[in-house]
């Protein structure tokens, strides 16, 4: 976890070259579809110009991090994809709760509810 | 995680793949709905989506090997993709995008190795999506500062004597690592000199394989 200290070193929390920490992670997993989409979202999204991949990392960066430790990868992602897509005015806030409280009464598998 | 469900069908009939079938999470709910809203305001389309995700799916090491064992066996590309790595690798048929991408060749004397400190910028139109590690918190934190450690906990423990430089990344500027040519492969072809570039190889935290490897 992240120590907490009253001095501002100049640093924010992403900013992490030269910190300790402890061994290199060696485990893999494989992508699920699910987070392949959420990569194939980001490009698309970005090359048609909606927003760029610094809008992208603003949000991930303006998440902190606890964020970092407790959501995985393609989770942060998806977060900021959406955050920046309410921003471009794509859709609303409003239409994005109602689409989700659908996704969710579809089933509860990611098969099922992916399957509108 | 046991799948208990390999019987159960979808609503369209088909089998579910085999992620498909775990409990719904927050974010992957979110995913489905942006995805859908994406498609109904016609800022995509479900084919462009597939299509975009077997791109990326057909990105992988081989790519960046091939690009390897060409500056290998070729001179005059050597020297191109060292003037401009973006240009040789299309010309190559490498799709590179936008971003600007730098070489970096490994001599006897000196070994790159890359890094994104500030997040997860990789060569991935060369080799794919990046692995777990090269995302992680002790990857990103500790390559800058105690590259050797790092490296020898991938089992590359480089001399006293060699130099070794670390390449920090940003989304406009990535780097591949052109490792050092194996001895032992004099009057080899480029396919099988590839075989023996790794991924790791071209991170700059292995290095090629031994002719012997293969």
């Amino acid at each position: 976890m992240t120590q907490k200290t009253n001095t501002f070193d100049g640093r924010r929390w992403h900013d992490m070259g030269g910190t300790a920490a402890g061994p290199v992670p060696t485990d893999q997993h494989d992508f699920a579809l699910w987070e392949k989409r959420v990569d194939a979202l980001m490009v698309i999204a970005s090359s048609k110009g909606h927003f760029t991949v610094d809008g992208l990392r603003r949000v991930l960066e303006d998440m902190g991090p606890e964020a970092f430790e407790t959501m995985t990868y393609y989770e942060r992602w998806i977060a900021s994809i959406n955050q920046n897509l309410i921003e471009a005015g794509i859709y609303t806030t409003a239409e994005l709760a109602q689409r989700m409280t659908e996704v969710a009464a579809r089933g509860a598998t990611y098969g099922e509810a992916a399957s509108g | 995680m046991p799948h208990d469900h390999h019987d159960h069908l979808s609503p369209s009939g088909h089998p579910y793949r085999a992620d498909d079938d775990h409990p719904l999470t927050y974010w992957q709910q979110m995913e489905i709905a942006v995805r859908e809203l994406l498609v109904e305001k016609g800022v995509t389309t479900a084919e462009e989506i597939s299509a975009q995700i077997d791109t990326m799916d057909a990105r992988s090491p081989a790519n960046g090997a091939a690009v390897v064992a060409r500056a290998w066996t070729d001179p005059d590309f050597r020297r191109a993709l060292r003037d401009d790595a973006s240009a040789a690798s299309r010309a190559m048929g490498f799709d590179i995008g936008p971003m600007k991408l730098i070489a970096l060749e490994n001599t006897e004397t000196e070994h790159n190795v890359i890094v994104c400190t500030l997040c997860s910028c990789y060569p991935r139109n060369l080799l794919g999506l990046p692995p777990d590690w090269y995302k992680s918190r002790a990857y990103r934190s500790r390559t800058v500062k105690e590259p050797r450690k790092v490296l020898a906990e991938f089992g590359l423990n480089l001399p006293a004597t060699t130099t070794v430089r670390v390449h920090d990344s940003t989304a406009d500027m990535r780097y591949i690592v052109i490792p050092a040519r194996p001895e032992g492969t004099d009057g080899w072809s480029p396919e099988d000199l590839a075989k023996l570039v790794t991924r790791d190889s071209m991170i700059g935290t292995g290095k090629a394989k031994s002719p012997d490897a293969v």
